[in-house]
């Protein structure tokens, strides 16, 4: 069993945002980037386990960027994937992304794709849903378990007020989130390992966006916290109705 | 403790000098340490007691030896990433990078260095895991600053040799499966060899009542009449320039790993001046507490730069035992000076174990006097620059 598990880069949680070009572009500057840890932490770990299991025979990454995009892809090899493919476009649209995948993956008979429930960045959360759809083939958003045996996925994701769990034949694409592994931290022996791996690169096959980003905005800053005496509720229930405007 | 919210320092872009592979072990070992050691460390500091369960891990991730080429279990790493990794682990605790460094430096390398490839086999693959765990006697009661004059002697016996002496404040040693111990043979010519635990004659009685490195576990090694079989002994190198060989190695990873102490004393020190209220601002914004601030960044930075340098030459194995002096001697100083400002700056929250600073501080104390006093780094340095042997005798 083959699986491809889908890579995205994303800032580091403690950067600090800002936009340039009026607004219209992150100013990714000095900015350190990590692993979407969707896609790193339960995507790629699980494929990991599975391989380890003996269930899969291979875990490919792919990842749609430019050469900025393979620190971090040499990351998700030394945790122990066993090739990459780069897709050389810059693109932060969930139709392209999905796209370029679709086109490359298409004719290479993958069992299960893999990928986070969204990036970190944009948190569209739509990238394995549309790779579905254009890999015509069945897919579970949202996994927080998989298992596998034999053909047969059988996925958990939460719903409102409880849990469902699917079983779907394979081929199929499953987005993941917390639940489906646990982190895992990479060992020199597979930074060492990662150098000599393959990380392919593919031309795209040039999608055009079907959006534009108009303007990024700032949320408004946190105002301070207001302290109100205990026994002061009138105070309180005032300035819940004519502040905050929550009653 | 507080949660974990450490991120270095990088004044003058210093991560630019690195490779991906640099920065991506440095990650590595960051991760790691605010997983399994920054929750934990500071109760088994408090109580005086080594954590073996991290043990495993400091294994698993490959901070055991990580320069010791994969043919003999290591995965073979320059130099660089070494230093690197020391300074994450001493960010965490100096006594955890200090059990990392005894393995690697002063258990792996000597071994690697200067054993038979009976000897390599034997142990650097399971010291690489953590599976076997050494510690390296070279100190002695009368003898710390002049190994010279080492009491510790070995007498021939025909297919072994009877070991005699004692060595003290040997990190690892409580727990240590193995140790490498250097003492005078016959001739009065320093020799290594490999001692196990369980040799007739062999103790290791544990150092207790420490105020430094207390989640480190330190100890004697006593030798009463040890049958040591001559394959234990390491045949390639006689003389002190054997274990000053492993000193180089190991002065390198604290050079590292002190200025990973002192970033952590600064990084904490800048968050809490910016968030503390005094007076009605932030005491960061009080010009005592910038100029504390000021001077720390520019010591840090200054010691990044002789770190990377040092680690560019011990790479090209150009580093001489003069210029590593000078790093481990520089990045002891600043660090402490920098741990007893960053605590002045935390105040009273300072002294608590609620922040890593005071244990910083403590655990330095050691760090400044072990594997060369700060005294004798500077006569090394003055004698390297002179040319004119100022060390007693």
């Amino acid at each position: 069993m083959k699986i491809l598990v889908c890579i995205s880069q994303a800032p580091d949680t403690t950067t600090k945002i800002a936009f340039t070009d009026n607004n219209t572009k992150f100013a990714s500057q000095g900015v350190t980037y990590i692993i979407n840890p969707h896609d790193e932490w339960y995507a790629l770990v699980r494929a990991l386990e599975l391989k380890e299991s003996g269930i899969a025979t291979a875990v490919h990454l792919v990842t749609v960027g430019k050469a900025d995009v393979e620190p971090v892809i040499r990351k998700a090899l030394a945790l122990g994937g066993d090739e990459a493919i780069r897709i050389d476009t810059d693109s932060n649209e969930p139709y392209v992304i999905a796209m370029e995948i679709a086109h490359y993956a298409e004719s290479l008979g993958y069992d299960l794709v893999l990928c986070g429930k969204e990036s970190i960045d944009y948190n569209n959360g739509i990238v394995g849903a549309m790779l579905a759809e254009f890999l015509e083939l069945n897919y579970i958003g949202f996994a927080t378990k998989l298992d596998i045996a034999g053909n047969i996925a059988t996925v958990s994701r939460e719903i409102d007020g409880g849990e469902e769990t699917d079983t779907c034949k394979l081929p199929l694409v499953i987005s993941c989130q917390k639940g489906v592994a646990e982190p895992r931290i990479p060992n020199m022996r597979g930074i060492m390992a990662a150098r000599t791996k393959p990380l392919k690169v593919v031309a795209a096959a040039g999608i055009q966006p079907l959006s534009t980003i108009v303007n990024f905005e700032m949320p408004p800053a946190k105002s301070g916290v207001k302290m109100i005496a205990a026994d002061n509720m009138d105070e309180l229930v005032n300035l819940l109705h004519t502040e905050a405007k929550v009653i | 403790m507080e949660k974990d919210l450490y991120q270095h320092p990088d004044y003058y872009l210093v991560d630019e000098l690195l490779t991906e592979e640099h920065k991506l072990i440095r990650d590595t070992v960051r991760a790691y340490v605010k997983k399994d050691i920054s929750p934990i460390i500071e109760d088994y500091a408090q109580k005086a007691a080594f954590p073996k369960q991290i043990i495993k891990g400091l294994g698993e991730v490959g901070c055991f030896g990580p320069f010791v080429p994969e043919q003999y279990g290591g995965p073979g790493l320059d130099y660089i990433s070494y230093g690197i990794m020391m300074q994450e682990l001493e960010r965490g605790d100096s006594g955890v990078r200090s059990t990392a460094s005894v393995q690697g430096s002063l258990v792996m390398f000597p071994i690697y260095k200067y054993g038979s490839e009976e000897q390599k086999h034997k142990y650097l693959p399971k010291l690489a895991t953590g599976e076997l765990m050494g510690c390296f006697g070279l100190t002695e009661p009368n003898h710390g600053s002049n190994p010279a004059g080492m009491l510790s002697n070995f007498k021939d016996a025909g297919d072994h040799v009877i070991l005699n002496g004692s060595k003290m404040w040997i990190s690892n040693a409580p727990f240590a499966d193995i140790a490498v111990v250097w003492a005078k043979d016959e001739a009065g010519e320093i020799c290594g060899m490999v001692l196990e635990r369980g040799m007739e004659g062999f103790t290791t009685p544990e150092t207790h009542g420490k105020w430094s490195l207390r989640a480190s576990a330190t100890g004697e090694l006593v030798f009463d009449n040890v049958k040591v079989p001559k394959e234990n002994i390491f045949t390639k190198v006689k003389g002190l320039k054997g274990p000053l060989s492993c000193l180089s190695s190991a002065r390198f990873g604290i050079a590292w790993g002190a200025l990973g102490a002192a970033m952590d004393c600064y990084d904490t020190a800048l968050r809490y001046a910016k968030q503390r209220v005094q007076f009605g601002r932030p005491i960061a914004g009080f010009q005592l507490t910038q100029k504390k601030l000021a001077e720390m960044i520019t010591d840090i930075t200054k010691s990044q730069l002789l770190n990377w340098r040092l680690g560019v030459l011990r790479n090209e194995d150009r580093a001489t035992p003069a210029q590593i002096s000078m790093a481990k001697r520089n990045s002891c100083e600043i660090a402490l000076r920098i741990s007893r400002e960053a605590r002045q700056i935390l105040g009273g929250m300072g002294i608590t174990g609620e922040f890593s600073i005071m244990r910083h501080m403590m655990n330095l104390e050691s760090v400044v006097t072990y594997e060369g006093t700060h005294d004798i780094h500077l006569l090394i340095t003055g004698m390297d620059v002179t040319g004119i042997n100022a060390f007693g005798g």
